[in-house]
């Protein structure tokens, strides 16, 4: 059988091209790899080379051709014994382009004007799959009679991993003055000395090339703790996260992902200025492949960094330096783990739905009591979970209070607060009874100066007048 | 494991020693009485600054984060000798030192540490992130290593421009780990770009001593693959500190390309005003300051010459205290930035 020689695609992009120059002529021998043409795109003049060994039977598409379509036949090979009788009317799809006079030549694939080519693709676009639904298990049940101790929520971060390293030996921790010097802001302590240095690992200043090796050792099925002495150093390590981390499960078809933990700090500490004052949730929450966690209490905080660790996909855990030291009670359970991706309803109330998470929660819950005093129940969520997020418990909540708030400290557009109310405008819409109201972090770097600083992160006055707006009081 | 240079006083170098079989020239080691006292009372400028900083910021007068620049002095005054007007300066958070010694003025520095509007930054940057400008200084910068590729970028313009200006880019032994300073290393050799890499090792990045953060800790050596002449310098005596600066300098303005100092020094405080220290021993910061001071061998040497006395000394002291005493009263009584700067420079 004659083998016909096609227009090749030479960029991803390429749908036509030139066809600038026989190399080869008809009865030419050629073999594998000969150079028989060269084709012009818009970008580059470029060889096409012989695949078959043959000879040239026909030129189907003369030198000069323009608007030649990615695989149109060019021209038929003659494989050992045949004649050119063998070759039959080459098919009349793709065609060549008539432009010029020296393109309209032999063959019925010549005429064909490339219209075509620059329409876009069918409007009558292929249905997409809606994407499924995940159910989270709801939080586990307490047994009645469980003692609650009061503990702060670094010593919560820091059981939780301790426990975790008890039970799987897999698990380890590495990052920035982890281990000797028992962490930066102490959530580490006394893990080297329960571990050891094998554990406990501390790193050289070098995010990008610790984070790569702490994702690499999680697809060779470690389970690494990458700690961020704060979010802000990430970004030197970001490509590692979203490109390796989050993205390898996909790519391998399911065969291989990476069990690990990125946490750390994240958002505005105290004046510390714009380079070290950012919150990470809504940047995370972009990314398909990754979860993204950012407790409040220290209880929660414990239960979803076990989750954490046991999950077998990378999560981010955003912490936050002034939350460290804030004391909540946290029940004294052997093995106490929450699920990733359930919202918590921290108050339940009934005039307007309050959804906030991590820091944004100190403005929330202040805001609540005062709202009180004004005689405004206001039921308040705490997400927990940014991604997935559990939106079912917020429309839930919205459809019942029919108005909506969220706060949070990051930036304002396209903040986490935007994501919920276009989710709910979509989905409960008809209950709504007020615009939504999403509270962030002003549009500004954070400023040093304490007076600006101040008024660059959201307050608790901001927070009761929104809620008041919603409520129309 | 080659044993690091300590900075014992037997190993540690007096003369700044070339790498690569490069001479390092015959800058002399002696000063002049006239600089003697110019890098006597620059250096005493700055500790005394940085003591008062240390003070404003117990007293919650400072927030944040505050880096003090106590032992180092000789690496910044002795690199400003061999600087030009028009070299650029861009270094890490540590910062208050690099700014003194460029002459800016004493009570910018200190309001923008508290976050006034008569600070350089207007208040809006803080300690870590400060800019000049007028006098070449590119920042005060949070990011760790960050600045080294901005530094070798300062120097591309220098070279785009066919200037003779180089840059003066200071970093920690820490931010030596960094992957962009290979990447900036790369590019500064293949360009020939003038720029001064100054690694400022004062052995510590936060708590994790050099042994324990580089297989290399000769750091003068990182640039070896890449054919960047590189010495070490005992960062101490401000001598030997400008006459390898001499020398690096003139290597840059030749358009031979990049050179590394590695400056051997030491940071008599904590990292930061909230680090305890507890990573090294207290002899081990005694005996750095009382054997290597870099204020103290100046005034030694001052004395020994008969070049001043111990009351032109005290003197000195009382002016340059009298400026600081200025600054702190200034950056306290200064008003906070207005609260239309919240949006005021974000873009133009
Ligand atoms: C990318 C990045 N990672 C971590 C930090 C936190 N951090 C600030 S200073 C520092 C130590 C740097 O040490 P070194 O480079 O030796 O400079 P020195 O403080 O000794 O002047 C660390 C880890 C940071 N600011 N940026
Ligand atoms: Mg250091």
């Amino acid at each position: 059988m004659p083998v016909d020689i096609l227009m090749p695609a030479l960029s991803p992009t390429m749908e036509e091209g030139t066809l600038s120059k026989w190399i080869k002529n008809e009865g030419d021998a050629v073999k594998s790899g000969d150079v028989i043409a060269e084709i012009e795109t818009d970008k580059a003049t470029m060889e096409v080379e012989a695949v078959d060994e043959g000879v040239i039977g026909k030129i189907v598409i003369p030198a000069g051709s323009e608007g030649v379509k990615v695989n149109s036949v060019i021209a038929v090979l003659l494989q050992d014994g045949e004649s050119a009788d063998a070759i039959s009317a080459p098919k009349a799809a793709p065609a060549a382009n008539a432009d010029t006079p020296a393109a309209t030549t032999s063959g019925d694939a010549g005429g064909k004007a490339r219209e075509s080519s620059d329409e876009p693709t069918s409007v009558a676009s292929e249905k997409v799959p809606a994407a499924p639904k995940t159910e989270v298990a709801a939080d586990p049940d307490i047994p009645a009679g469980t003692e609650m101790v009061s503990m702060t929520v670094r010593e919560a971060l820091r059981d939780a991993m301790a426990e975790e390293m008890r039970r799987d030996g897999d698990v380890f921790i590495m990052g920035e003055e982890v281990a000797e010097y028992q962490g930066a802001y102490k959530i580490t302590q006394g893990l080297l000395q329960e571990f050891g240095d094998k554990r406990v690992i501390d790193t050289p200043i070098t995010e990008h090339g610790f984070t790569g090796i702490g994702v690499g050792a999680a697809m060779a099925g470690l389970k690494p703790i990458v700690e961020f002495m704060t979010f802000n150093f990430a970004m030197q390590a970001i490509d590692q996260i979203v490109n390796s981390a989050a993205k390898t499960l996909y790519m391998s078809g399911g065969q291989m992902g990476a069990p690990i933990v990125f946490r750390g700090p994240s958002g505005a500490a105290a004046r510390v200025g714009a380079q070290h004052s950012q919150c990470y949730a809504a940047w995370y929450s972009h990314i398909p492949g990754l979860k993204v966690v950012m407790p409040y209490t220290a209880a929660d905080a414990k239960g979803l960094l076990k989750a954490a660790i046991r999950d077998p996909n990378p999560v981010i855990f955003l912490e936050n330096e002034i939350l460290y030291g804030h004391s909540f009670e946290v029940p004294k359970l052997d093995d106490f783990v929450l699920p990733i991706g359930k919202a918590r309803i921290h108050r339940p109330g009934k005039d307007a739905t309050l959804v906030s998470f991590g820091i944004g929660m100190t403005y929330a819950v202040k805001a609540v009591a005062e709202l009180e005093k004004q005689g405004i129940d206001v039921e308040l969520i705490d997400l927990r979970t940014i991604r997935p997020m559990d939106l079912p418990t917020v429309i839930e909540s919205v459809k019942k209070t029919g108005r909506l708030v969220t706060v949070e400290e990051g930036f304002p557009q396209s903040s986490v607060g935007d994501f919920i109310a276009n989710r709910v405008h979509r989905e409960a819409f008809d209950y709504l009874d007020a615009p939504v109201v999403t509270i962030a972090g002003k549009d500004v770097p954070m400023p040093y100066a304490a007076n600006l600083e101040k008024l660059a992160l959201p307050n608790v006055g901001e927070v009761v007048e929104a809620v008041k707006a919603v409520c129309y009081k | 494991m080659a044993p690091r240079k300590t900075a014992s006083t037997s190993s540690r170098k007096t003369t700044a020693k070339p790498a690569r079989n490069e001479t390092i020239g015959s800058n002399s080691l002696t000063f002049t009485k006239e600089e003697e006292l110019h890098a006597y009372r620059e250096m005493l400028m700055i500790r005394r600054f940085e003591e008062k900083a240390g003070q404003l910021y117990g007293m919650g007068v400072i927030g944040g984060f505050c880096h003090l620049y106590i032992g180092q002095e000789a690496v910044v005054v002795g690199m400003q000798m061999a600087q030009k007007d028009g070299d650029q300066v861009i270094t890490s958070y540590r910062d208050h030192g690099h700014m003194i010694a460029l002459g800016m003025s004493a009570r910018g520095v200190m309001a923008e540490l508290t976050g006034r509007r008569g600070g350089l930054s207007k208040g809006k940057g803080g300690s870590m992130h400060m800019f000049s400008k007028e006098k070449g200084f590119y920042g005060g910068h949070g990011i760790v290593g960050g600045q080294v590729s901005l530094g070798t970028g300062l120097a591309f313009a220098n070279k785009y421009r066919g200037n003779d200006q180089v840059s003066v880019t200071y970093f920690g032994d820490g931010a030596a780990n960094q992957g962009q300073v290979y990447e900036s290393f790369n590019m500064a050799a293949l360009w020939k770009l003038p720029v001064v890499y100054i690694i400022e090792n004062n052995r510590y990045a936060m708590g994790t001593s050099t042994v324990r953060s580089t297989a290399q800790s000769n750091f003068s050596k990182r640039g070896e693959g890449f054919g960047i002449p590189g010495v070490q310098v005992d960062g101490m005596d401000v001598r030997a500190v400008k006459a390898a600066a001499e020398e690096a300098i003139a290597h840059c303005r030749a358009g031979k390309g990049p050179y590394i100092l590695e400056m051997l020094t030491y940071r008599y405080r904590g990292h930061s005003m909230s680090d305890p220290a507890k990573y090294r021993s207290k002899d081990e910061v005694q005996k750095m300051r009382s054997e290597h001071d870099p204020l103290e061998q100046v005034k030694a040497r001052l004395l020994e010459q008969g070049w001043a006395s111990e009351d032109d000394l005290k003197q000195i002291d009382k002016d340059v205290r009298d400026i600081v005493a200025d600054s702190a009263e200034f950056a306290q009584n200064d008003a906070e930035p207005d609260v239309s700067e919240l949006y005021t420079d974000i873009l133009l």
